[in-house]
């Protein structure tokens, strides 16, 4: 009935998990009463769950995103305290068992739950406004991909309350991730977790792809869009490309657990070495998605607070185009140690040099734009030289990676760790922060706290290099990656300085939220009134903030690169037009919030092997995706009276603020 | 009242001119067109899964005592008469007979089901004489991959059901149209799929 | 709005000449290496490149008279796709067995199958 589901699948003996779960489960509670409190319920539902508008999709993905760096920054504090405390011989607060389980989930959640969510919804919320569209190609299939991605999360957070998670490192490499040496539900936790958010985030990429290439706004060709949504554009690509090759490994990694096949398995002529090749033609491509539209991020930050345009866009673009291709071709170089020889080591070698070439082409276009330029140091442009220090010195300890017989030493040592979370942090978390910092007043109507950003900055900064730098030390001393405990006094010392650079961060990360809170509280005195709080180049500074939701009255007409810093040297609008079109809009809709609950029933399901409850889910599933299809109340047009009602208001608060 | 026109911002033709039209039937389409392939990327670990893995049979049996191109032939035939029966279909579509189009899916529909008919009793051959895909990790790639194309023929026909429920309501609404045509994109990707399954599983595993 | 028409989109919607020629052709083109592997005609070093030759066309048939490829539709952005996916696929497939077969000689010599 239950499948392998007990009471004793809860961790009552481990006082950690407990304390965490009771936690979350109070927070919970609270969330629910504050809900009720202030009579949210209603428009949680009908204006933020069932939405299919863009700008909200994108903001719950980011507000998913932040959710999730908590818990997994949470995993950091606790590897780095671990290992500090745990270096001298004692064993240490954290069990190997439970050790194991932490710096996997601390992977898994911060790449899956929250640097692809937070790309993604990054992209939701600025790619069609850039384009000058009203919404993505496929408006509901994008509050589907949220729900799926939701539905990832729940499921990985719930493996902390009922069950265990993988122990077996983000990747899951067989044999270690087989039901021979991890009979347990933890990589099946995995495994659903991921398989699930995967259809989200391939459905996402097919939805931005076919946004960008059919709704541009007319004249805006290909080479006058964006940066950022040439990067998108490229990341969703890279999308496509790549996840399915998770997909099908994974599912071959389940083909193995529940049906008892040998597709990795030691026994039955199994090769484990597939997986691991498999698995990386994804994820090196994969971290291409993430740094991409990091990279695009920046263009448009350094292009708007110089007061120039971006330099080179041209190159940009072609350099852009060039790393997403060149990205399907190095990902040997995560296994050069694999034994494949020296040809084939060499080849991969050379190619991940050749690859640093475009990323420094990059590099030097966003210094050329700075240079002469009117710089303003806000938050953003702080995130960016802070980006270009960091992300270079990682981008050098890669090529040095990339040299097969270096690897061979340092493969799998803490330095290969720093390499990552040098690239990772610099490139893809700063980023972040600068986009939100960017764009949060176009998504609410005020800016955030100057202030507090700039605190966060330097938290972050600071930390970061006083955090990572004794552990590319220790690497070139020797010291192996995922430790639970060892023995060496001289690597304690670094150990220690390392933890206190991630406390470092974790005041970082205080620092922003309190940002966030404290902007809320003064948000008349921090409003964005005009829309273009930054004097900014692209199309959606020349919407109000936060947009209508129809994004555009009328349609642009786009006729130059950064079309609004030109359309604003004539001077714009400042009443509204005569007479609007009506405006053809897409309705909300329940079903992905539907099908978001059966498809966490059928992953629990199928991971505590619950066999009806999978089969009626499935079922479940099919149902209501053919119900759907019947369903023709889909869209609605919005009378030209509200527009021009929306519109006019808008132009009468504008006026109203001018002196 | 100030015009501001030359660089930006709005076509000022009229009033309330023309909105771009988006074409809705083409993103579907195209967006069928890019999912297909992805779905072509997965097909694709799957066929090096099993060329890589052919040889680790586990001292078990190798294509070559297992397969019947004969019978194999009689699957590729259904399938290959179903892809035109499916065309056939599309004409009528075209046209607008959509008591024609129903009796081509039909059609259709029942080839499908002789395929799976067929490949189910193979299956279940092989798996009652021992050679199922827990035996080799060879086996378990031939299952996967042949067993994975199955299963897209299933939800193919499934799809084929709704889309005659769907015409029954409508008929030959452009939506419905955009429909029939996205399943004919899907069902002819099937049968390129298995060109690359008769010729990589059957014909090179038996030589 | 527009017409049924617009929904049938890039390119020739076919017609019964087209699929019966494409039909025909795809026949011939499964019958022969069918043929050739069962009365085992070619020489075995022979038959991988020739099937998969057959199949190759085979497909191109199927994506000309099935799917309605022409020089016109290979030109959008269905075109542009599907030509990305296969550069894909080529490295994909190419890298893939090149690293499998290097990995499995040099890791596990004993196993290398008779290829």
């Amino acid at each position: 009935m239950f499948g392998k589901l007990t009471l004793d699948a809860i961790p009552f003996h481990e006082p950690i998990i407990m304390g965490t779960v009771a936690a979350i489960g109070l927070g919970g509670l609270a969330l629910v009463c504050a809900l009720t409190y202030f009579r949210l319920w209603k428009p949680l539902w009908s204006d933020w769950l069932t939405s299919v508008d863009h700008k909200r999709i994108g903001v719950m993905y980011i507000v998913l995103a932040i959710v999730m760096l908590l818990r997994g920054f949470a995993d950091a504090l606790m590897m780095r305290s671990q290992q500090a405390l745990a270096s001298t011989g004692g064993p240490g607060y954290l069990p190997p068992e439970h050790f194991d389980q932490i710096f996997t989930a601390h992977g898994v959640i911060m790449i899956f739950f929250m640097a692809m969510p937070m790309v993604i919804g990054l992209m939701n919320v600025v790619v069609p406004l850039q384009i000058g569209a009203r919404d993505v190609a496929f408006p509901y299939l994008n509050n589907l991909s949220l729900g799926m991605t939701a539905a990832g999360v729940v499921l990985v957070n719930l493996s902390l309350a009922v069950g265990e998670f993988a122990r077996t490192g983000w990747l899951a490499y067989p044999p270690l991730s087989e039901l021979a040496y991890s009979p347990g539900v933890g990589v099946d936790y995995y495994i659903w977790a991921l398989q699930i958010s995967g259809v989200g985030t391939l459905l996402a990429a097919v939805n931005f792809v076919v946004t960008i290439f059919k709704m541009r706004a007319p004249g805006m060709t290909l080479m006058r869009m964006p940066v950022f949504t040439w990067t998108a554009l490229c990341s969703n690509i890279l999308i496509l490309a790549a996840f399915p090759i998770l997909t099908a490994t994974l599912a071959l990694l389940s083909l193995d657990r529940y049906l008892g096949m040998h597709f990795f398995t030691n026994d039955g002529g199994g090769n484990p070495m597939l997986y691991i090749n498999l698995i990386w033609a994804w994820g090196h491509p994969e971290v291409y998605i993430l740094v991409l539209p990091s990279f695009g991020v920046f263009s448009e930050v350094v292009a708007t607070f110089s007061g120039k345009p971006l330099f080179g866009y041209k190159s940009m673009v072609y350099a852009t185009l060039c790393i997403t291709v060149l990205s399907f071709m190095v990902w040997l170089h995560h296994f050069f140690t694999m034994g494949s020889g020296a040809n084939v080591n060499s080849f991969f070698g050379i190619a991940t040099m050749i690859i640093s070439i475009p990323t420094g082409v990059k590099i030097f276009n966003w210094l050329f734009t700075l240079y002469r330029g009117r710089v303003r140091m806000t938050t953003p442009i702080l995130w960016t030289l802070g980006f270009l220090v960091t992300f270079v010195v990682g981008g050098l300890t890669g090529v040095l990676l990339a040299v097969p017989t270096a690897d061979f030493v340092l493969h799998n040592s803490v330095f290969m760790v720093a390499h990552f979370h040098n690239v990772i942090i610099g490139g893809v978390v700063f980023a972040v922060f600068a986009a939100i910092t960017y764009w949060f007043p176009k998504a609410f109507g005020f800016k955030l706290d100057e202030r507090l950003g700039k605190i966060t900055f330097w938290f972050w900064m600071i930390g970061y290099w006083v955090a990572w730098t004794p552990v590319y030390a220790l690497g070139l001393m020797g010291m192996t990656r995922r430790l639970d405990h060892l023995d060496n006094p001289v690597w304690h010392n670094y150990l220690m300085v390392a933890a206190i650079g991630a406390v470092l961060i974790l005041f970082g990360i205080l620092a922003f939220v309190a940002q966030i809170l404290v902007s809320v509280l003064n948000r008349k005195a921090l409003a964005d009134v005009t829309g273009d709080p930054w004097n900014g180049r692209t199309l959606e500074w020349s919407v109000s903030s936060p947009p209508p939701f129809y994004n555009f009255a009328r349609t642009p007409h786009v006729l130059t690169k950064d079309a609004f810093w030109e359309a604003k040297k004539e001077g714009v609008p400042t009443e509204p037009e005569p007479a609007y079109a009506e405006i053809h809009m897409p309705r909300n809709t329940a079903t992905g919030v539907v099908l978001t609950a059966i498809t966490v029933a059928l992953g629990f399901a199928l991971i505590w092997h619950i066999w009806w409850l999978a089969i009626a889910s499935l079922a479940g599933v099919i149902v209501v995706s053919i119900g759907h299809s019947f369903n023709e109340n889909r869209d609605y047009y919005v009378p030209s009276a509200v527009v021009r009602k929306t519109e006019t208001a808008r132009f009468r608060k504008l006026s109203s603020q001018e002196v | 009242m100030t015009v501001h026109n030359n660089v930006l911002l709005y076509d000022r033709h009229s009033a309330a001119d023309h909105e771009p039209h988006h074409d809705a039937a083409g993103n579907v389409t195209l967006g069928f067109w890019i999912y297909l392939m992805t779905d072509c990327l997965i097909f694709a670990a799957l066929f090096i899964t099993l060329v890589v893995q052919r040889g680790a049979v586990a001292g078990g049996p190798a294509g070559r005592d297992l397969f019947d191109l004969s019978y194999v032939a009689g699957e590729t035939a259904l399938l290959l008469v179903s892809s035109f029966t499916y065309g056939m279909a599309m004409i009528s579509a075209e046209r607008g007979r959509r008591g024609a189009v129903l009796g081509w899916l039909l059609l259709t529909l029942g080839l499908g089901l002789g395929f799976m008919g067929m490949e189910i009793h193979e299956f279940a051959e092989l798996i009652a004489k021992g050679a199922g895909p827990d035996r080799s990790s060879f086996l378990s790639a031939f299952f996967t991959l042949v067993g994975t194309h199955g299963l897209h023929v299933t939800v193919g026909m499934i799809w084929m059901v709704t889309l005659v429920g769907h015409l029954l309501r409508r008929g030959l609404t452009e939506a419905n149209i955009t429909r029939l045509t996205c399943l004919s994109m899907f069902w002819h990707f099937l049968d390129v799929v298995w060109i690359g399954v008769f010729t990589v599983v059957y014909l090179l595993g038996v030589a | 709005m527009h017409g049924s028409h617009t929904a049938t989109h890039s390119g020739a919607h076919g017609n019964v000449r087209s699929y019966s020629i494409g039909f025909v052709l795809s026949v011939i083109l499964t019958a022969l290496p069918f043929g050739l592997v069962m009365t085992g005609s070619l020489p075995k070093d022979q038959l991988a490149p020739v099937c998969m030759a057959f199949a190759a066309v085979q497909i191109v048939v199927h994506l000309v008279y099935f799917l309605h490829m022409n020089s016109r539709s290979v030109r959008s952005w269905n075109g542009a796709a599907m030509a990305f996916t296969g550069i894909i696929l080529t490295i994909l497939i190419v890298g893939t067995l090149w690293v499998m077969y290097h990995m499995n000689m040099n890791m596990m010599p004993g196993m290398m199958p008779p290829q």
